[in-house]
């Protein structure tokens, strides 16, 4: 059963993701409210797919992919941005330190479903 | 000798007939294989034109059965594409409803009031997609309309409204939505993109005012005229309900206060 981290500090979204993982078959998803939460989660639990936010308080997105990459334990976890930062710039940045996808809000929720399932194959 | 030679000729006649008898039979005989070849290759070409012709009905039955199979598989093919366009209209269906019913639970899971503000600011930002807008509020002893939150920009630097006034102390006065139709271009507190009264009712409380959408959103899509909506209704409830609560729970601390204060006094 494959677990996946929604890392968001707005709980409107972080259940919006939790509710989208539903159609994801047979996955539990833990959440996280920012990158020093998710650091713990990930230390605790093996997962399979982190979903993380660029914005948020305490650590943000891009600081979490760098230490999520720079680490042997999870440095191969999949990493899907979703954000509310749409310039290309960013999405470069993103990818250039480590995320493998790049979603920018407001997300269509079957387009990630989609992009989870194809992480998680 | 004349006998002789009268029986000679005799013999001679009678061998010359049969020799002739013989020819002619052999001709006859000729004339029959010949004949009797001709009927076995008629007969021959006649098994196979029957043959030939169960053959074509054969393949008259089965181009009638790939006729048959063609019609069908277009008409799987045409049902195939309905039904994928139905999926994708569930599917956008099933974003829709998630979104309202995110947007719904969060607006009533709390009582504190700055929370529902947080919320309705969250809204807006994750699941409409705007970049600069505003939260007013109806003071409804001087009707004017007061910025109490914003996103992308500072409440302070917001100007309070009348209503009645400019175009967004119209669009509280009418109680009906106002939508940009060209949102290319960002809005200004003056002339906002969209300003969606907030309202139990016909009674106004307030309104969500957006001057501009993230770069990545180009223009309000049907979920948005939906979730405007339901924020117009719900968003107004859990305002109107926390104000409410917040107040009751000020008046009851101080009620309480009074009250230990009474309890106090006989000690003494």
């Amino acid at each position: 059963m494959p677990n996946i981290l929604v890392v968001e500090d707005s709980p409107t979204m972080r259940q919006l993701i939790t509710f989208a993982m539903k159609r994801v078959p047979a996955c539990r998803v833990f959440e996280a409210t920012d990158g020093v939460d998710a650091l713990k989660k990930l230390s605790s639990e093996k997962m399979d797919l982190i979903l993380a936010d660029i914005n948020m308080p305490v650590m943000d997105g891009i600081k979490l992919v760098s230490l999520v990459r720079g680490n042997p334990a999870f440095k191969d976890v999949p990493i899907i941005m979703i954000t509310t930062e749409g310039a290309e710039e960013d999405k470069k940045r993103a990818l250039s330190i480590g995320a493998n996808a790049y979603l920018t809000k407001p997300i269509q929720t079957q387009q990630l479903v989609k992009l989870v399932g194809e992480f998680l194959k | 000798m004349e006998e002789i030679d009268r029986k000679v000729e005799e013999f001679l006649q009678v061998f010359k007939k049969g020799e002739e008898f013989t020819k002619n039979l052999l001709a006859e005989n000729e004339r029959l294989r010949f004949r009797v070849a001709e009927l076995e290759e008629a007969f021959s070409r006649s098994g196979d034109s029957a043959a030939a012709q169960i053959f074509q009905e054969r393949i008259k039955v089965y181009e009638d059965e790939l006729k048959s199979l063609r019609e069908r598989f277009a008409q799987v093919e045409e049902e195939n594409k309905d039904f994928a366009t139905r999926y994708v209209e569930v599917e956008q269906e099933n974003n829709n409803l998630a979104n309202l019913y995110v947007a719904s639970y969060q607006l009533h899971s709390t009582l504190d009031f700055g929370e529902v503000l947080r919320i309705v600011l969250e809204i807006i930002i994750n699941l409409v997609g705007a970049e600069r807008f505003g939260i007013y509020l109806l003071e409804e002893k001087t009707n004017e309309l007061e910025p109490v939150a914003a996103e992308g920009m500072s409440v302070e630097g917001l100007p309070r409204v009348m209503l009645d006034e400019g175009l967004v102390g119209r669009t509280c006065k009418s109680g009906e939505s106002f939508f940009r139709e060209d949102i290319s271009s960002p809005g200004s507190p003056a002339e906002p993109i969209a300003c969606i009264p907030l309202k139990i009712k016909e009674h106004v409380l307030g309104a969500i005012v957006i001057y501009s959408l993230l770069r990545q959103k180009e223009k309000f899509s049907h979920v948005d005229y939906e979730l405007f909506n339901l924020l117009a209704g719900h968003a107004a409830t859990a305002i109107f309900a926390s104000r409410l609560y917040t107040q009751s729970e000020r008046k009851l601390t101080t009620i309480q206060g009074f009250l230990d204060l009474l309890k106090e006094k006989p000690r003494k």
